[in-house]
């Protein structure tokens, strides 16, 4: 079904638009959905996860390599790429996990349709808007330099300080490219659909919320208020990680996602 | 040529004290309502000063910053659509991409025009990066907008057989008819902005007047890739008046004085990249192979001298930026000379937007630079006989 390109990657048509898709793995079927940051710093996590299950991790169009279908700008546009693609694969119970704007994706599908889907994962989520209209749920990363950007978004700054001047051209490029799908898909309404909070309530599948306790950048109380809003989910913390926790401890995340994919 | 006074309206009282960044974020404590009063009546002052010369006037606005005060150009407008009679009032320009509502544009615009009995020229601008900020636009997908934006102005504003519907990607309008329309036929001349060869090859494909600023001798190439798809799309070669250029302009009886008044023009140069760091570069706003270059480090230079060298026009001297086409300065003799110098360079430029006025120059040395400008350069710059327009696009086709 998948089209290998090369040794690292796949990629995948999917109503005529062509993502990278890395495929890896045995058993169950687990989809990953990255954060703003891309799929980059969510390798040694996808190769965490493939130890118990058979994960599949595309880059979302306009990140990475993927193409940007014409008109595609909302996480609304970018949960029915993924419910066509679960169609397309034919996939059956799956395990649904999505990371900060991945995670805001992953519930934009679960409201929709969880037809295909076992149980949903949603670390650091963004998506909704919890407080007043002068209160900021959601750092303005697009307001910070870089080095206030990293102090907010992880434990340890060092995590994800990354030397442009000596990666590859081609990972400097998907760097600049997910800095501009993610303005695209999140400038505003800032990091959220007005409309996700009032259909969370649809979420029947079994939940679980996992929040790296160090996020600055989206503090714990709008994960624990997050979380309250569907039905059962619930909640856990992890240390030493903040706003991607997938990247801070990808052993303890993958642990989590697994001890909660096995309980179903 | 024709030549157009421009000045940013600066509140530079507090240029002095900022904490970093004059735009974006530098708090309004740091204006005072009567200062900023007495400073929009001097600049109108000095505006009105030039329709009485014979110089035309250009405005712009920026938003949330102490480098321009004009943050809604249309205030200006209007005032000087009333105040003045001859000159021509060029806004450039006016960010439409950014404004929630085109036909609101298209309305101000023309009874501008109208006021003004045809003196509008309607510069249509991209906005720089430092204007997201305020307007909270998705610099993502800015450009589609101002098209978008730019073809809903101008059906409204030649459309006069009653109402038409508009559903487009950005804007909805299911009755449109503006009231009045414009004054100028089919309607005010259109004008934009570029530093880049490829918005100059869109320009050159409408035709419409383009000006750079602070090209300095790197404009040649900008100008050429216009006149080779304005030639591909009209099959003639484009005149002088569809190129503006904007340069500052110090003059004086006395060379040192000139320095001196250009100096302080400068500082405009000085203070309008004094902006906190992330709002320099919203995500989006430049291509991505552009964005990956500056994420190596690589910051390809943008102003160059005649002879080829580099400089950063935010910090340049007097005699760099008179090198680089950036600054003319000097006696009207040498004034006149260094214009016509860069014009046979740009291979004809029919539009000079000239600063003469910037940073802390005081109301008296701006009134006598526009005054000694428009009596001793500006009738020779009109006699002035432009390079061959066919000979300049012949090379570039070629």
């Amino acid at each position: 079904m998948l089209q290998r390109t090369d040794a690292a990657s796949d990629s995948l048509t999917v109503e005529g638009t062509r993502i990278d898709l890395i495929e890896r793995g045995k058993g169950r079927p687990l989809l990953f959905l990255h954060a703003e940051n891309g799929i980059e710093p969510a390798h040694a996590a996808i190769d965490e996860l493939a130890k118990a299950a058979h994960v599949l991790a595309p880059s979302h169009p306009g990140f990475g390599r993927s193409e940007l279908p014409k008109g595609m700008h909302t996480v609304d546009d970018l949960s029915y790429f993924y419910l066509d693609l679960l169609d397309q694969l034919d996939l059956r119970d799956v395990t649904l996990v999505g990371v900060a704007f991945g995670a805001w994706i992953a519930a934009e599908i679960a409201v929709k349709s969880a037809a295909r889907l076992a149980c949903l994962v949603m670390a650091n989520a963004v998506g909704i808007k919890l407080g007043d209209r002068e209160t900021r749920d959601i750092a303005d990363i697009f307001a910070l330099t870089e080095p206030e950007y990293l102090e907010i978004a992880y434990c340890d700054p060092n995590a994800g300080r990354r030397d442009y001047k000596s990666l590859a051209p081609a990972e400097v490029a998907a760097a600049a490219r997910a800095r501009e799908a993610t303005a695209r898909f999140a400038w505003s309404p800032y990091f959220h659909n007005p409309r996700l909070k009032s259909r969370l309530h649809r979420i029947r599948i079994p939940t679980l919320f996992l929040w790296g306790a160090h996020d600055r950048m989206v503090g714990e109380p709008y994960g624990r208020g997050y979380c309250a809003l569907i039905p059962d989910a619930r909640f856990g913390t992890i240390d030493r990680a903040g706003h991607f926790p997938h990247q801070e401890q990808p052993k303890i995340f993958a642990e989590k996602v697994k001890a909660f994919m096995e309980e179903q | 040529m024709r030549v157009y006074e421009f000045s940013e309206q600066p509140y530079y009282p507090t240029w002095n004290d900022h904490s970093g960044s004059l735009r974006v974020i530098l708090p309004n404590s740091k204006c005072d309502p009567r200062v900023a009063a007495d400073l929009f009546h001097r600049y109108y002052d000095e505006y009105q000063a030039c329709d009485e010369i014979g110089l035309d006037i250009m405005l712009n606005e920026h938003h949330q910053s102490a480098t321009c005060m004009s943050s809604a150009v249309v205030v200006g407008l209007s005032v000087l659509a009333r105040a003045t009679r001859k000159a021509r009032l060029l806004v450039l320009g006016y960010p439409i991409g950014h404004r929630p509502d085109p036909l609101r544009v298209a309305e101000e615009l023309a009874t501008i025009d109208v006021i003004s009995r045809g003196r509008l020229d309607m510069g249509f601008i991209k906005g720089i990066p430092y204007e997201i900020a305020a307007s909270n636009r998705n610099p993502v997908e800015l450009m589609e907008r101002f098209w978008e934006a730019h073809d809903f102005i101008l059906k409204a504003m030649t459309t006069h057989d009653g109402t038409f519907n508009w559903e487009g990607e950005y804007f909805h309008y299911r009755q449109v008819n503006i009231w009045p329309r414009p004054w100028q036929e089919p309607q005010p001349p259109v004008w934009s902005t570029t530093g880049s060869t490829t918005q100059a090859r869109v320009l050159g494909e409408r035709g419409y007047v383009m000006a750079t600023l602070g090209t300095g001798y790197a404009t040649r190439k900008i100008y050429d890739a216009y006149r080779k798809s304005y030639l591909a799309k009209f099959g003639r070669a484009p005149i002088a008046d569809r190129f503006a250029y904007l340069g500052l302009v110090a003059v004086a009886k006395d060379k040192e004085e000139a320095r001196r008044r250009a100096h302080l023009i400068a500082g405009y140069l000085r203070t309008s990249a004094i902006v906190h760091l992330p709002f320099r570069n919203p995500p989006g706003y430049l291509p991505v192979e552009d964005n990956a270059r500056l994420m190596r480090g690589e910051t390809p230079p943008r102003s160059f001298t005649k002879d080829g060298r580099s400089i950063n026009m935010h910090a340049a001297t007097v005699d760099e930026l008179i090198d680089a086409g950036i600054l003319f300065c000097g006696t009207p003799d040498e004034v006149y000379a260094q214009i016509v110098d860069f014009c046979e360079h740009c291979g004809g430029m029919g539009n000079l937007l000239m600063m003469g006025h910037g940073g802390e120059l005081t109301h008296a040395q701006t009134i006598d630079n526009l005054t000694l400008f428009a009596s001793e350069v500006l009738p020779r710059l009109k006699a002035y006989r432009q390079p061959d327009a066919e000979a300049a696009a012949a090379v570039v086709a070629a």
